[in-house]
């Protein structure tokens, strides 16, 4: 009896280790992440300065007179990220308001799982869909447009993020109680004039929380910019010129483009790390808008 | 003074439909996208898709290629990501919810898991490559590929399992401290019978979004021609993902037309997960009732 009772309590004892184990494992993660990261970073920047490195305006690891400034491939994402939001902003915005304040219920229940299709649709899909449809579009409007392009790229990213910012503003409009819509309504207001004098509004924080979101997505997105964007990192205003993104030269030299081990081969960790470090703050700032101007009503 | 203000119900008026068709223009535009992206891929796509590219090997000759490689290592790959991430994902979400006190460390945990959701897919593909492949010394195999996917998509399983823990009634827990069961055997008898299948649900989903990836899969596996299906977790692979990539990267219009055969069979196998993801939580709710 007592040691059925010990044999109990011992395995009590172990299964809880096992699943704080399991638990764990995320902070191992996000440390080993770090230590990567940081560990190559170092090696990279003994042979690099780091000055150089966040300071310089020319990208060529690949080629003889090597330059290793990361700018152009900062500007290049961000170029990207820009166009993608121009898109998905206004569009996922306007998606969001017709969805919680105009479509009926049954036409609410239909869009809904589209746009969950649309969102779980593979990025290397998004890439061919860059590259073959809308970049021959673009060329009709822009003969002089070359293949590799960010706005083509751009579009299509803003595309992808469209049900992200959709759906995360659709959720927080719908969690303005309907009271508030009844007494604008009481007081004679139109619907448009309750969509964005009342709703919009009071859900603000979870519109800019999604916004937020959809920026940190742009600038991690891999495979749209590695296929339609081109390689040339440059900086440059001009949509229609091909550049790189910091996330589409990883690719490239992931595909085997500099031999393992070589510094051409290190700077995947420094552009990694400085890739890791936008999102994060990118992301904490989109938690903390959220904590921060959260109402529960 | 009755024109004035006439004048501006009427002003109203446009508003109202100015921005109504503002909105409806996102939704359509939304869904129009979709649209041309699904036809664009079976316009191109459907003419290569037969039994031949579906059983042959990737080829430099564009009407004897196909994808049987890719799809066996899709198989494999998401396969073994599944028996590493569920438990995995489980155990940690039962832990958080079961039996982690409300401590600064287990915050911590909390909010570390949101961030690593957030991580970008090719961040993880970085810390696969340096990781599994180069230090455990793995080699571009299989299982390093899986070991990758099972980190990118833990935080996800995580936390769709703490939603499906949390919509177990606190009663039922109760009765059954109540009855004297330990922590573990009300774990296991009440808590996770009844949240697995909104886990399944999820680890489903997640999956799904796992045999997507093409960027961490580049990282791991490169570009590479395999002449073989995988027979083990050591080989050496290719996934649909990447075999798309490669096949849209080549200058010869051919390929852009097997890119798109590859991306309906990479669809239509996200489909069929994704229907049995909606079956098992289906049959759940009829049972609940």
């Amino acid at each position: 009896m007592k040691s059925n009772r010990q044999a109990l309590r011992r395995r009590e004892w172990i299964v809880e280790k096992l699943l704080f184990f399991a638990a764990v494992v995320s902070v191992f993660t996000t440390l080993a992440i770090l230590a990567v990261l940081l560990f190559e970073a170092v090696g990279f920047f003994g042979e690099v300065s780091i000055v150089d490195f966040f300071t310089g305006t020319k990208w060529t690891p690949l080629f003889r007179d090597q330059h290793f400034g990361v700018l152009p491939l900062v500007w290049g994402t961000l170029l990207v990220t820009a166009i993608a939001l121009g898109v998905a902003v206004p569009i996922g915005l306007g998606s969001a308001i017709f969805l919680s304040e105009y479509a009926p219920e049954k036409l609410r229940k239909t869009i809904k799982p589209l746009l969950e299709i649309l969102a779980g649709i593979p990025t290397v899909v998004y890439g061919y869909f860059a590259l073959t449809f809308v970049t021959p579009l673009l060329q009709v409007i822009f003969p002089e447009m070359i293949i590799f392009n960010a706005l083509s790229a751009g579009l299509v990213m803003g595309v992808m993020i469209i049900p992200m910012v959709a759906s995360l503003s659709e959720d927080a409009m719908m969690a303005v109680p309907q009271s508030f819509r009844e007494g604008a309504y009481a007081l004679g207001a139109r619907r448009h004039e309750v969509a964005l004098r009342i709703v919009v509004p009071s859900a603000l924080s979870g519109i800019i929380a999604s916004f937020i979101l959809a920026i940190s997505r742009a600038v991690g997105e891999t495979m749209i910019v590695s296929i339609a964007a081109g390689s040339t990192p440059k900086l440059t205003l001009n949509p229609l010129e091909s550049i790189q993104t910091m996330t589409g030269y990883i690719t490239q030299i992931s595909l085997g483009e500099a031999p393992f081990g070589s510094l051409e081969y290190k700077t995947i960790f420094s552009v990694g790390l400085t890739l890791f470090l936008m999102t994060l703050a990118i992301n904490l700032v989109g938690q903390w808008v959220k904590k921060r101007y959260w109402k529960r009503y | 003074m009755i024109k004035q203000s006439r004048r501006k119900e009427t002003w109203r008026k446009i508003k109202g439909a100015i921005v109504l068709i503002l909105c409806l223009t996102g939704i359509v535009l939304t869904l129009v996208s979709l649209a041309a992206l699904l036809f664009d891929a079976f316009q191109q796509g459907l003419p290569w898709l037969d039994l031949q590219f579906l059983t042959s090997f990737a080829s430099r000759r564009p009407e004897q290629a196909g994808i049987l490689v890719a799809l066996f290592g899709s198989i494999w790959v998401v396969g073994l990501t599944a028996l590493v991430s569920f438990p995995l994902g489980v155990g940690a979400a039962l832990y958080l919810e079961e039996y982690a006190p409300q401590n600064r460390f287990t915050s911590f945990i909390q909010l570390n898991i949101a961030n690593l959701a957030g991580v970008p897919s090719i961040v993880y593909g970085i810390l696969g490559l340096a990781l599994f492949v180069e230090a455990l010394a793995l080699g571009r195999s299989i299982l390093a590929g899986a070991l990758t996917l099972s980190l990118l998509i833990l935080p996800v399983i995580i936390i769709v399992s703490q939603e499906a823990i949390r919509s177990v009634p606190a009663t039922d827990r109760q009765g059954a401290y109540a009855l004297g069961a330990t922590r573990w055997q009300v774990t296991r008898e009440v808590v996770l019978p009844q949240a697995l299948p909104g886990m399944l649900t999820g680890t489903i989903l997640a999956l799904s979004r796992a045999i997507g990836e093409a960027a961490p899969m580049i990282a791991i596996a490169a570009l590479v021609y395999v002449p073989f299906t995988p027979t083990g977790p050591l080989d050496r692979f290719t996934v649909m993902p990447i075999q798309i990539f490669n096949w849209v990267n080549q200058p010869q219009s051919e390929f852009r037309g097997l890119a798109a055969a590859g991306i309906l069979v990479l669809l239509a196998v996200l489909l069929s997960m994704n229907s049995f993801a909606v079956f098992i939580r289906n049959r759940y709710q009829m049972r609940g009732r």
